[in-house]
């Protein structure tokens, strides 16, 4: 048994600095309110110990200092909520020029893909000094994902995408833990965080063996179980267009808006009935059980570069044409009304 | 024995409620309230020790950061069973179900509780309910954690979920009918002149869990039942395979789960502000204050319960208004406290072991319940979440507050359910080993949860053990403090000294009466004439 006594975890993390002064403050309030109790009594105890002749005062309250001690306990625990709710909000909603990774975990592993292609198990590299924006999903229970050194923990549910976002500070390695309770192996679905300088990230990208990005992998996947079949950018097109689809508000049969992201493109290729895009039929299959949580996370890294690659969206429909005009899909007419603002992308559902 | 000024040694009464009737069917027939409280107390300590072993498996466990002893599987049912355990079998009905029983009808001045039929009903359910609980044990156990978290405990885990999830739902209809009789004999049961601002706080405390438990306790069954019937017949409602929302069972959870801390905690309070009167003479500072603040947390209690979901994927805005429902239920909290300290200012304190405990409680209540403030306070959350700090936090309300206080309380009214006391050297130092214990075992944890240690963990990285060897030392100790009572409160049925009505001279009606009580608990209707808590004019004279 090696004798070391740590009382700070690494700080690693551009808000474990922020966490950890809070920490401060709290650990201050606590030490002080604790204290005054603790030397209060003891106080008490010394100085009206049973004497005797002595009778106890009767004494049956103060009103003045019920209201003290009520109120004073309020503010300051108004002041932590502020602080708190400040930094949570940080903490939880990632910058939109972040370096994207995505994750998934299942009983008991963590597998990561980086946009290049790259993958890793139960290791995850990332670069020093820019946000690093991680998209999650479980393959069965809920884990989750906690890297004590960056302060930031997410549950990481099936069925779902979750995001977990840092900006790391310090190489070095650090721990990764599965802190919801998943099972047998439970303390066991534990990996490494690496963080390098980010030429030394790159040299890493740069020898991780790929079979390319993760947008030729989904394309790939696409092509393998024909989605172009009927998601062609054409009038004749069964499916709606994927063209430029990512990141924008689609008008649903039921004539309800929602925006396409991760969770809505997932749910699409899983349960293609939930939300019917207006203007096409519910004739799509599902695709539960044949494409993997991967296999999900490659196809929409696809869909995201259609919307990239094209700066005008391609459908045929961008120009409404004789063919079905009042079946226009929605994307595009909110897009001409210029009524929806693009909303910023991973903001945690 | 400081306070026991008497010129006369006391002797046993000729008869009561213990010699009444003799034999196994008056005990397991009975209607009285105080046997039913002597059940439960021998049936509640039995669980206490059965979880007392499991803690101290997984501490044994925990010594190395390798899983060494234990596979995985049986850390898992070890920590799952010590959770259930202590709290479905011996935490919640602890205080309410022994000493509650025991003493709230006394205190009003009542001859038994509303229902004896149903309370004795009420025992068998709970003992049914434990059958459940031990057929899951021995059948191999179960791995889900005291949570039963979805989709984990309904489509993945092999053992007996649905035997267990029936155990604790049972074990929910024995809390509903001891909650319902209580306020049922709080509204119509008192003696003349027991109003309501008469009521002693424990009494108030009390009628507070109460609330709770007939208004929560459903919630719980109900989750269960879906647990069960997703786990048993695949209807879809937790797991998204099936179509579920696993999120919702954490809501339905919680939403139980949460105010069951109060149902704990809030009878433990009542402990509290009867000792520390009595020990310092004094009236209690603030009356109104801590009986409100009683009711203001059973109600606060209700609309907290996603502060346990903050990182569980609810959104930013609910966990927002969460957070800030989380530090108003700590106002009455604190209230309660500052009350408890003022009391003692002026008084006449002495330090018998049933004050020593109080005293624990406050300190070690307070930073329980401070601690609790990082953990509903968000950006703090996210990183102590699920981690030993939780763990710590949670033992220290839990055991440094509620077993604490149901140990003080039964040493305070230990001379009135037998008649005889408890040998004063021996407690006290009991009393020291268990705070001494208590807090190397739990402080420890605040620190490894910070650090980042993960909550049920059968492994962990070296630069945990230190910490950990702390915390399993200082198990050791608690247990010792635990051990000790046992042995010294079985010790006194026989030997211990003979008590008299009122070996603390204490206020309140279970004093007046004789100790241990008669059957019908007093040979005359009392009459109440005095606020609570009357120390210091003609002591114990609340009655005429």
């Amino acid at each position: 048994m090696q004798f070391k006594l740590p009382l700070f975890p690494e700080q690693a993390s551009s808000v474990a600095v922020q966490v950890d002064a809070f920490y401060l403050f709290l650990v201050l309030i606590t030490t002080f309110f604790s204290l005054l109790v603790a030397l209060l009594i003891l106080f008490f105890v010394i100085k009206y110990r049973k004497r005797p002749g002595v009778e106890a005062e009767q004494i049956h309250g103060s009103t003045l200092l019920e209201i003290v001690w009520t109120v004073i306990p309020l503010g300051i625990s108004m002041v932590i909520f502020v602080w708190g709710a400040v930094l949570y909000y940080h903490i939880e909603n990632p910058p939109a020029n972040a370096l994207e990774i995505y994750g998934v975990g299942k009983q008991w592993m963590w597998k990561f893909q980086h946009p290049g292609g790259q993958r890793e198990i139960n290791t995850l590299h990332v670069p020093t000094g820019r946000p690093v924006k991680v998209t999650l999903i479980s393959q069965d229970v809920i884990h989750d994902f906690f890297v004590p050194a960056f302060r930031v923990k997410t549950d990481v549910l099936p069925n779902r995408y979750v995001y977990s976002w840092f900006t790391p500070t310090v190489p070095g390695s650090y721990h990764l833990f599965c802190s919801q309770y998943c099972g047998t192996k439970h303390s066991a679905m534990i990996g490494e965080v690496i963080v390098q300088k980010p030429d030394d990230y790159a040299a890493w990208l740069a020898s991780g063996k790929a079979e390319g990005s993760l947008a030729s992998m989904g394309e790939k996947l696409f092509q393998e179980f024909g989605c172009g079949t009927c998601h062609r950018p054409d009038s004749g097109a069964r499916g709606p267009s994927l063209q430029g689809l990512y990141g924008r508000p689609v008008r649903l049969s039921d004539n309800r808006v929602v925006v396409a992201d991760d969770n809505y493109i997932r749910e699409s290729i899983l349960n293609p009935n939930a939300k019917i895009v207006s203007g096409f039929q519910p004739i799509m299959p599902t695709f539960q059980g044949v494409v993997s949580e991967e296999g999900l996370i490659q196809i929409t890294e696809y869909i995201k570069h259609l919307s990239v690659q094209e700066s005008e969206p391609l459908n045929n429909r961008t120009n409404p044409t004789e063919l079905r005009d009042n079946e226009v899909p929605t994307i595009q007419q909110e897009l001409q009304q210029g009524s929806q603002p693009a909303p910023t992308p991973g903001k945690k559902p | 024995m400081s306070t026991a000024v008497t010129t006369v040694k006391p002797v046993m009464p000729a008869k009561h409620y213990l010699n009444d009737n003799y034999g196994i069917r008056s005990w397991l027939l009975t209607k009285d309230h105080k046997r039913i409280a002597v059940l439960y107390l021998v049936s509640i300590t039995f669980f206490f020790f059965l979880g007392g072993i499991f803690a101290a498996l997984i501490r044994l466990e925990l010594l190395t950061p390798q899983g060494d002893l234990f596979q995985s599987d049986t850390y898992n049912k070890l920590f799952t069973m010590h959770g259930v355990n202590m709290i479905f079998f011996f935490l919640i009905p602890s205080v309410p179900a022994v000493l509650g029983n025991f003493i709230l009808p006394i205190m009003l001045g009542a001859k038994d509780l509303a229902f004896p039929k149903i309370n004795l009903m009420s025992w068998y359910i709970f003992i049914i309910a434990a059958l459940f609980s031990l057929a899951a044990l021995v059948s191999g156990g179960v791995d889900t954690g005291w949570t039963f978290y979805t989709p984990l405990s309904t489509g993945y885990v092999r053992t007996n979920v649905i035997v267990m999830a029936v155990g604790i739902l049972i074990a929910g209809f024995s809390s509903i009918f001891t909650g319902l009789n209580f306020i049922v004999t709080v509204h119509r049961m008192r003696a003349p002149g027991m109003t309501w601002g008469r009521l002693p706080l424990f009494v108030w405390a009390n009628y507070a869990a109460s609330l709770i438990m007939i208004l929560g306790t459903p919630v719980i069954a109900i989750t269960l039942i879906l647990v069960a019937l997703e786990r048993g017949f695949h209807i879809g409602i937790f797991d998204p395979k099936l179509g579920g929302d696993p999120v919702l069972f954490q809501h339905m959870f919680w939403f139980y789960s949460h105010p069951a801390v109060y149902i704990m905690i809030l009878p433990g309070m009542g402990v509290i502000s009867e000792v520390v009167t009595c020990f310092s003479r004094k009236r209690v500072f603030g009356y109104s204050f801590i009986a409100f603040s009683s009711v203001a947390i059973a109600v606060f209690g209700f609309v907290v319960w996603a502060h346990h979901m903050f990182v569980a994927g609810i959104s930013q805005y609910s966990a927002m208004v969460f957070s800030l429902l989380s530090f108003a239920v700590a106002i009455p909290s604190a209230v309660k406290v500052f009350n408890w300290t003022a009391t003692m200012y002026k008084g006449s304190v002495t330090l018998e072991t049933p004050m020593l405990y109080a005293l624990a409680f406050i300190g070690l209540f307070t930073i329980g319940g401070l601690t609790g403030l990082f953990l509903a306070a968000l950006g703090m959350d996210v990183h102590i979440h699920d981690t030993y700090f939780v763990v710590a936090h949670f033992h220290y309300v839990m055991v440094g507050g509620m077993v604490t206080a149901y140990i003080g309380g039964l040493h305070f009214w230990w001379p009135k359910m037998t008649g005889r006391m408890y040998p004063e050297a021996p407690a006290k130092l009991a009393a020291l080993i268990t705070f001494i214990g208590f807090n190397l075992t739990f402080f420890p944890q605040f620190i490894l949860g910070y650090l980042g240690m993960p909550r049920r963990y059968h492994s962990y990285p070296e630069e945990f053990q230190v910490l950990n060897v702390l915390s399993s030392a200082g198990a050791s100790v608690l247990a010792v403090g635990f051990l000790l009572p046992l042995i010294y409160f079985l010790w006194s049925l026989k030997y211990g000294e003979v008590a008299g009505d009122n070996p603390w001279n204490a206020t309140g009606l279970e004093w007046t009466t004789t100790s241990p009580p008669p059957t019908h608990n007093f040979h005359e209707v009392p009459v109440v004439t005095e606020e609570p808590y009357a120390y210091g004019e003609e002591e114990g004279s609340g009655v005429h």
